[in-house]
């Protein structure tokens, strides 16, 4: 493969929308979903005369975020005009921070292939979301929905220290979590509440400078994310070995095409003239205000996956796995209030949920499960009340009807039969019904006892207590 | 004597003794305006019926003996920059000619709630550029003491307005001298606050950092009146200050004795005309009469000024003029090509020429390479002329100049050199620079035309302003001068 | 001359005006003229002088995260030049 003579430079650009109750700048409400301009006013219509008053949670979750994503928090930050004139933008500018942005120099840690990585960002800054924008059948003609302008956004910048679209989304994902984590966004890249562009350029391997570089955009998942970079990647990397120059342009992803596509001719050259909005004063943000949403961070994913690992004894990549969700992890800890086995919980999250999920394509908030129904599933295995292949059956019924492992087995008569008694029974019938394995067994072919415990099992529907068939087989053959 | 030479306060007293209806004053408001309007141009649009509704509605509440606003039944007069609900605001600007607004300004909300009546929309410069109402994009205001000059501006059909007798106040805008200007011009009391003690939300937007709203009216008093009723804080305006609002009224007591005046020799030097510096100087001796003590001195950048506040403002005003883009409300160009095109060709219909000339200055000066050498540098330059004020500030009570440097100009006469017509707001720009409060009232009149003393004061001490003004007016008779209509 | 026809085009697509040749013409020579007079500012040293961006040193002004009734769709749509199906229509926006 030709990549492997350059060396791959991304940086991504991140927006993440943050769920306060009103818009940024007037006391609509950012609720999705609404019909198209029922969320506006005056102010975020841009009508003349309007002014903005700043949403104090807008500026309490960018400090929390920032912080999380281990950032300096400005000790004085503003709000800056970015002049341009689109449909989507009502006053023409969007209120934004240029120079003195809310947070700056942070950094997280990211694991590729088991080998951990830090990457910095270079700045968090607080901003309001543009409307949104459909166009007609005809194609003549463009609707705006002003709904969502207003949104308060946080753009994080990552410096250039990614260098594979592996590590491109490793990186989305951590950010997801930590955003989770936080509580400061709902993080969905379906709604939009989370979007990334992205930066690429290659360069030589051993080579300083950086390459030219291309812009991608409407990456809308994060396989879509890395698929795009890889494409990049690759469509540069050839370029470069015909000895031609990578043009710097911005390129959109076509998911459905597999490939990024030129938007050179219908972009112009920006001029944003940033200047300080006169409409909004200055923060002072003062330490014992840091303090006080330093105080509101809650264990965040590497800590949790540090403390599953001592605490636990999970393995690094189990702890991993759970933790890049935090319902996924807080599913975790719910459960173990109701079982000890903290290692039998992970498999079941990582096996049957996670599998489950996948397999119908869908998120954890999708499915009723609770970490109480979890724990007490695994109890009942524990206690032998059900085998672990009936608890699959079981937590399927649980995924699906949201109902407890208990009412499951009651109804559907699932009890592990345990009385030595019936099994008894049923071990003789298996015994009388095949001579040919029991004198195979008792010719020292191990094999046929396996047979012998699997009849025993059907003729139980499953339900016969495994170590006890085994045992019974043993002592009513001899060898 | 009529009704219009009777003060807020005495129209006050008649209502309450039940002398006079509301309905009567808001009948012969509007009779006065549809004798002389033709000739002043003030008004852009009436709102006779809602006006007359309402009136009879504080008549009931009168006889109702209800609890009354403090500017009871008095029919006013709004500059169309300020955003008034169901009344057409154009900001004399044929972008906004149908604009049906959706909301109400503070002020308006205010005057509601003071009982005021509102007679209409007044004329201005397009957008509140200019000096001299000729910018209007309807037709210009002419000046009511004599209709061959202009009235002022960019405020000038709220001053032309009280000159004329069409309202009994009215409520103008002053970004660079928008307010006092006009108000010399036309022979009348106008005062532009503190930056921060009138609301802005509902004032469409020209310089944010210098925008005030503030009162036109035919004396000292009246403007104390008014004043009382629209400054305070509002927590729709972030740059609204948070202070304790004084009672104006009782500040007016007519007293300043020791009172310690600075007289900026740059604001009676060279560029004042001889006869203008001469009525300053008689207005000075009245002061002194008083027991005030006045003293030259120098506000060394006020040189800067004007070169500093055309970038400011422009500047500001390139970012906020953007919104009207037609996609919203405004004019849209007809059968546009494409966006790019509805762009372009709305507000090229939609804007005037000096409006077309401030958006192409201040985006100039916002645009890359360029921000550092002229917005940065008046940004810094403003700060050493804010400096100025507060040295003078230090060692004196307030400062007091003429209001411009000439009077009236006539119609037309400057029209093609916005240079120079820009150095007209030499005296009136230092001091929106600097946010502080500042009135312009009539002290003397010069082949006709009126002449205005500015008063400037600390920042939030609009009582000190008013005390002065109202003093000196008590003195003198100017205020009591009647165009001839 | 600080300032040539060529920046007022550039100018004038920044700020979406359009503009015909005599006025171009116009406003190269009046704009021309006021950037040289304010050329005037940089007889003055203000590398110690902070800006001015407010006269009022007010800080922290917010708002508490609190909904407020937003508008009738009619009230929203009064002033449209153009829309359809509760939106505001403009001619196509390229992607």
């Amino acid at each position: 493969m030709s990549t492997a003579r350059y060396e791959t430079v991304v940086g991504l650009e991140v927006h993440v929308e943050l769920h306060t109750q009103s818009k940024i700048f007037c006391g609509c409400s950012t609720a999705f979903g609404a019909p198209p301009n029922t969320h506006t006013c005056p102010v975020c219509l841009g009508h003349p005369g309007v002014l903005p008053v700043l949403n104090r949670q807008a500026v309490e979750y960018a400090m929390k975020a920032a912080m999380a994503l281990n950032c300096q928090v400005a000790d004085v930050s503003k709000f800056d005009r970015k002049n341009y004139f689109y449909p989507d933008s009502p006053k023409a500018y969007q209120i934004s921070q240029f120079d003195q942005p809310i947070g700056e120099h942070g950094w997280i840690d990211i694991e590729v292939n088991g080998q951990t990585k830090r990457i910095g960002i270079t700045r968090l800054h607080l901003e309001e979301d543009a409307g949104k924008l459909t166009h007609t059948s005809g194609g003549y003609d463009s609707l705006v929905d002003f709904n969502r302008v207003g949104t308060p956004l946080i753009e994080i910048v990552s410096e250039p220290e990614i260098s594979s679209p592996e590590e491109a989304r490793a990186y989305l994902e951590k950010l997801r979590a930590i955003m989770q984590y936080c509580d400061v966004s709902d993080v969905k890249m379906e709604e939009g509440s989370l979007r990334c562009d992205a930066n690429i350029s290659l360069r030589p391997v051993g080579q300083a400078e950086l390459g030219t570089r291309a812009e991608l955009k409407n990456m809308n998942s994060f396989r879509g994310v890395q698929r795009g970079l890889e494409y990049e990647e690759l469509r540069q990397a050839q370029i470069l070995d015909d000895g031609e120059k990578v043009v710097q342009e911005t390129r959109r992803w076509d998911e459905a095409l597999g490939k990024t596509i030129s938007m050179r001719g219908k972009e112009e050259s920006h001029d944003y003239r940033y200047f300080p909005d006169p409409d909004l004063v200055t923060l002072h943000i003062d330490q014992q205000w840091k303090d006080r949403v330093l105080a509101s961070i809650p264990e965040l994913p590497d800590a949790r996956q540090a403390r599953y690992t001592s605490e636990y004894g999970l393995p690094a990549y189990d702890a991993a796995v759970i933790t890049s969700s935090k319902p996924l992890a807080d599913l975790f800890e719910e459960s173990l209030q109701y079982t000890g086995d903290a290692k039998s919980v992970a498999n079941w999250i990582q096996g049957e949920l996670l599998g489950y999920l996948n397999a119908n394509n869908l998120e954890f908030s999708a499915v009723p499960l609770t970490g109480q129904a979890l724990g007490e599933m695994i109890g009942l295995i524990e206690k032998g009340t059900i085998s672990n292949k009936i608890a699959k059956t079981v937590f399927k019924e649980m995924l699906q009807s949201g109902k407890s492992p208990q009412q499951v087995v009651e109804e559907q008569g699932l009890t592990q039969i345990s009385d030595a008694g019936a099994i008894k029974t049923i071990v003789q019938e298996v015994i009388a019904a095949n001579p040919q394995s029991v004198a195979d067994y008792q010719a020292g072919k191990d094999k046929a006892i396996g047979f012998l415990v699997g009849q025993v099992m059907k003729q139980s529907k499953g339900k016969a207590n495994p170590g006890m068939v085994n045992q019974l087989l043993a002592e009513l053959l001899p060898r | 004597m009529t009704l219009f030479d009777l003060s807020l306060n005495e129209i006050h007293n008649r209502l309450h003794a039940r002398d006079l209806a509301v309905t009567d004053l808001v009948a012969q408001a509007f009779q006065t305006i549809n004798e002389r309007d033709d000739r002043i141009q003030a008004y852009l649009t009436l709102d006779e019926e809602a006006a007359n509704c309402k009136a009879a509605a504080l008549d009931e509440k009168m006889a109702s003996g209800e609890a009354r606003g403090l500017l009871f039944g008095l029919p006013a007069g709004i500059k169309d920059n300020i955003v008034t609900e169901g009344l057409r605001t154009t900001c004399a600007s044929q972008f906004l000619r149908n604009y049906d607004p959706i909301y109400n300004a503070t002020v308006m909300e205010k005057l509601q709630l003071a009982d005021s009546v509102t007679l209409g929309k007044l004329n201005m410069d397009e957008f509140a550029m200019g000096g001299s109402n000729e910018n209007s994009s309807f037709m210009p205001v002419r000046n009511p003491w004599n209709l061959d000059y202009v009235p002022g501006g960019s405020s000038g059909g709220s001053a032309a307005a009280v000159a004329a007798g069409e309202a009994y106040f009215t409520l103008g805008s002053d970004t660079g001298g928008s307010i006092r200007q006009p108000a010399s011009y036309c022979g009348v009391v106008g005062l532009k606050p503190t930056y921060g003690l009138v609301s802005r939300f509902g004032l469409v937007a020209f310089a944010s950092s210098l925008d005030q709203i503030g009162p036109i009216t035919k004396n000292v008093e009246d403007s104390a009146y008014v004043l009382q009723a629209i400054a305070g804080y509002d927590e729709k305006d972030s740059t609204s200050a948070k202070v304790d609002i004084p009672d104006y009224i009782s500040s007016l007591t007519g007293d300043i004795k020791g009172l310690k005046i600075a007289v900026p020799s740059e604001y009676i030097g060279e560029g004042v005309d001889a006869a203008v510096k001469e009525s300053i100087m008689s207005a000075l001796k009245v002061l002194e009469s008083l027991g005030a003590e006045w003293e030259e001195v120098s506000l060394p950048y006020t040189e800067y000024a004007v070169a500093t506040y055309y970038l400011l403002a422009s500047s500001e005003a390139s970012s906020n003029l953007a919104r009207f883009d037609g996609v919203r409300y405004g004019v849209r160009a007809e059968n546009p090509g494409n966006l790019l095109e509805l762009y372009h060709q709305s507000r090229s219909e939609g804007f005037g020429p000096e409006v077309k000339r401030r958006i192409m200055l201040g985006t100039y000066a916002l645009s890359s390479g360029y921000y550092d050498a002229y917005y940065l540098k008046a940004q810094k330059v403003r700060t050493l002329i804010k400096q100025d004020f507060d040295n003078v500030f230090a060692k004196y009570d307030v400062i007091v100049g003429p209001t411009a440097p000439t009077t009236a100009f006539k119609l037309g006469s400057q029209v093609n050199d916005p240079l120079t017509m820009y150095l007209n707001d030499i005296l009136t720009i230092p001091v929106s620079l600097a946010g502080v409060p500042a009135i312009s009232v009539p002290c003397g009149l010069v082949s006709g035309l009126p002449v205005g003393m500015q008063i400037i004061g600390k920042a939030f001490d609009e009582q000190t302003v008013l005390r002065v003004a109202h003093a000196f007016e008590q003195n003198t008779d100017f205020h009591k001068q009647r165009p001839q209509l | 001359m600080t300032i040539n026809i060529q920046d007022v085009e550039h100018v004038a697509r920044l700020a979406r005006l359009d503009l015909n040749e005599e006025e171009k013409e116009q406003f190269t020579a009046q704009l021309d003229a006021i950037l040289k007079y304010a050329e005037k500012l940089n007889e003055l040293d203000t590398d110690n002088v902070e800006p001015t961006t407010h006269v009022l040193h007010v800080s922290n002004v917010m708002r508490e995260d609190k909904v407020h009734e937003s508008l009738p769709i009619e009230k929203v749509l009064r002033n449209a030049p153009d829309d359809e199906d509760g939106q505001f229509k403009v001619p196509a926006v390229l992607e």
